[in-house]
């Protein structure tokens, strides 16, 4: 194989790790400052492409890239407010219920208003043809896709990390009763926490929505993988997902590249025993008395 | 807020969340004994990644049965549909015992996973009774897994594959030329493989590349960059459902040109994978364009009461009923047994085709005339429907029903004996 195939196999692979990041990221940071494993997040995912199938009509494809996300974050809210709130000092197995009905009622909602058939939807003709740098040709949409994906996520590092806001959520992750006795409720952080957690799953929607098949399931396939990134990453640790997410990418990219397409999936459960082994709280993941 | 408001709201909104669960569950089944009602039990995945497919196989079975009992029935008698998703493998083969056990249905009709087909079958010819697959396409059930009450409208897959190789053999695309594969990577894909490739070898063909795919997978970029580095002739899909779809939006991002092409196929798919991404030829064992006045009145029928076109699995559904009841009507029998002598005798039915069907003695397979599909070019586009032109039927009008099928080597059946 030439070096250039094997280099263009490497960064689509990171590229791929990208797609996963953005549901893993939201997952990350309800299950930290909650302790809600949220099993629905794939559907809110599915909710974000099938937003974008029946507004982009009126909007455009770039209109829905805007208001499919806030659409489907507002909705997070509503849910954290109504349903998450309820559990976040109960057993986790409790939560693990109540999200896992939530998927099934949310995918069988979308089989009920759109069918079960998958339903069709195109790159729009702005964003389609290649890149070309040299010998390397890649797909103009992925490109796109990467810097939108790039800079969500730096964004929201940005939020956690240098704002006041970050400084009261990140607070909440490690000691939630400390943060309550200096005064400060966490109601409205884990709030907004939820929007943008559950917001960049409906956004992942909308950006695979021209790629991938649209049908009422497939919140399902991306969830499993997200998860696995999140467990591979560390929980609390924000560089830990997004170095999993990659890292997760580049495995299955490079077994793909390198003729073992068959093992692909199964190398990143792999990946995440051999880490659960060496290091059982995940590449780079605190240590968080709750879930001790 | 008063508290009054906090304790209604609340209600409302268990109500909500109950009625929600409902929904999302689904009532079962309640069926109201009508003594003189014949009931048939439907089995088929209505959830995971073949449910769209069952979507449409529930569509047509109700539009067959609605269709038979307002002209009389059978035997004066009406037919009483007895429906369920069937999962899996395990589950099918449970909902099928509780069928015949409890509920007493005359047969069962249906199914679309190979798997699925198999479990259904051995529970079937416990109770010697008549199950007809609609959608399961391996060859292994035609061959060391037949059953003497087992039948099969759907095509095998010897019959997929050497349809639409006469088109890439027409086209040039096989002698000396060097195809790419992507197989998806269970039972119905190994099996798919095994005969494409015995076609490729027979006519002459190698393979540039060959690649596993694992079912859950979604992305293709890793594919398509060794795809795009091969330059293959032709590239050929052995993948099923969604894959497809993935497969055809992500080929066209990629902007490749190789020809495309696949053993196994499904309208919904072409229509998922929507204008300008539907690429290749591809065979079919019906589609909605097919112009014989039977497909004409089926398509307008299920139009009229569906709002869209059937696709094929709606064709195999509506058509193993409509065949049940015709056979039933003309024995003046609900005997299985006698039902299965029949059809071993080679009795013709109007398969909606050009030509006649009649299942074949040898492993119960339903000879009738396969198609392969071509994309139409997007200029040529008029909706979102009719996006394919369609090859003569295959095997050609002077031809034997039975040359696409499998032979005897290829896939050995002895009804277990």
């Amino acid at each position: 194989m030439s070096t250039m195939l094997f280099a263009q196999q490497i960064l689509n692979g990171l590229l791929d790790g990208v797609y996963y990041l953005l549901i893993a990221l939201g997952l990350s940071l309800i299950f930290s400052l909650g302790g809600i494993v949220n099993l629905a997040h794939g559907a809110f995912y599915a909710i974000g492409a099938y937003l974008t199938l029946v507004i982009s009509p009126y909007v455009g494809f770039g209109g829905s890239l805007v208001l499919s996300p806030i659409a489907v974050a507002l909705f997070g809210i509503l849910i954290e407010r109504f349903l998450f709130r309820r559990f976040y000092r109960s057993d986790p197995i409790l939560s693990l219920l109540l999200t896992f009905g939530l998927a099934m009622v949310a995918e069988q909602a979308l089989r009920m208003i759109f069918g079960a058939p998958p339903l069709s939807y195109s790159i729009p003709s702005w964003l389609r043809g290649q890149v070309f740098l040299g010998d390397f040709v890649y797909s103009f949409y992925r490109t796109m896709l990467l810097i939108v994906a790039a800079t969500c996520v730096l964004a929201l590092w940005f939020l956690l990390q240098k704002t006041a806001f970050g400084r009261v959520v990140r607070a909440g992750v490690q000691n939630p009763d400390m943060v309550g006795a200096l005064g400060i409720s966490l109601e409205p952080y884990m709030a907004a926490v939820a929007a943008i957690g559950i917001g960049l799953a409906g956004l992942a929607g909308v950006l695979l929505a021209p790629i991938y098949s649209v049908h009422p399931a497939m919140g399902a396939d991306i969830i499993t993988p997200a998860f696995v990134v999140v467990v591979i990453g560390g929980l609390g640790s924000f560089w830990g997902v997004v170095v999993a997410a990659l890292l997760v990418g580049l495995v299955k990219g490079v077994m793909i590249a390198i003729g073992y397409s068959a093992a692909s999936t199964a190398a990143i459960y792999l990946l995440m025993l051999i880490v659960l082994l060496v290091r059982p709280r995940g590449l780079f993941g605190e240590r968080i008395t709750r879930f001790e | 807020m008063s508290h009054h408001d906090e304790v209604s709201r609340r209600g409302l909104l268990k109500g909500a969340a109950g009625m929600a669960l409902l929904a999302g569950i689904g009532a079962p089944a309640i069926v109201r004994a009508q003594s003189d009602a014949i009931r048939i039990g439907h089995l088929t995945p209505r959830t995971g990644f073949l449910g769209p497919l069952g979507e449409y196989a529930v569509m047509a079975i109700d539009l067959a049965a609605e269709e038979i009992n307002a002209s009389g029935g059978v035997m004066g008698r009406k037919i009483e549909l007895l429906k369920e998703d069937s999962v899996n493998p395990q589950t099918a083969s449970t909902k099928a015992e509780r069928m015949f056990e409890r509920d007493n249905v005359t047969c069962i009709l249906g199914e679309i996973s190979s798997a699925s087909c198999l479990t259904i079958a051995q529970v079937a010819q416990r109770n010697k009774k008549i199950f007809i697959n609609t959608g399961g396409n391996s060859d292994a059930l035609r061959g060391g897994d037949c059953k003497k009450y087992m039948f099969h409208v759907e095509a095998q897959n010897s019959m997929y594959v050497k349809s639409v190789g006469r088109s890439f053999l027409r086209d040039g695309l096989v002698n000396g030329k060097s195809w790419y594969s992507l197989t998806a990577d269970y039972a119905f894909g190994h099996d798919l493989l095994k005969v494409a490739k015995r076609f490729m070898e027979g006519n002459g063909g190698k393979f540039a590349g060959d690649d596993l795919v694992p079912t859950d997978a979604t992305d293709f970029s890793s594919y398509l960059l060794k795809i795009r580095n091969a330059k293959p002739d032709l590239v050929v899909l052995n993948l099923a459902g969604n894959q497809i779809t993935n497969f055809l939006k992500q080929y066209a991002e990629f902007g490749l040109k190789f020809p495309v092409g696949g053993f196994g196929f499904d309208t919904a798919l072409a229509w998922a994978a929507g204008k300008g991404n539907f690429v290749g030829t591809w065979p079919v064992v019906w589609h909605h364009l097919i112009d014989t006045a039977g497909s004409k009145a089926f398509v307008a029928a299920f139009t009229k009461k569906y709002g869209k076109p059937p696709e094929n699995q709606a064709w195999g559904d509506y058509m193993a009923l409509k065949i049940m009841a015709q056979s039933m009507n003309e024995l003046k029998t609900t005997d299985q047994t006698k039902i299965v002598e029949h059809l071993e005798k080679g009795a013709k039915f109007d398969v909606l085709k050009t030509r006649e069907g009649y299942f074949r003695a040898q492993d119960h397979q339903l000879m009738q005339e396969m198609y392969a599909i071509t994309a139409l070019p997007a200029d040529q586009i008029k909706n979102q429907w009719d996006i394919f032109k369609s090859s003569a039927p295959v095997p050609g009008p002077n031809e034997s029903l039975e040359v696409i099928a499998s032979t005897k080597d290829e896939a050995t059946c002895n009804f277990g004996s």
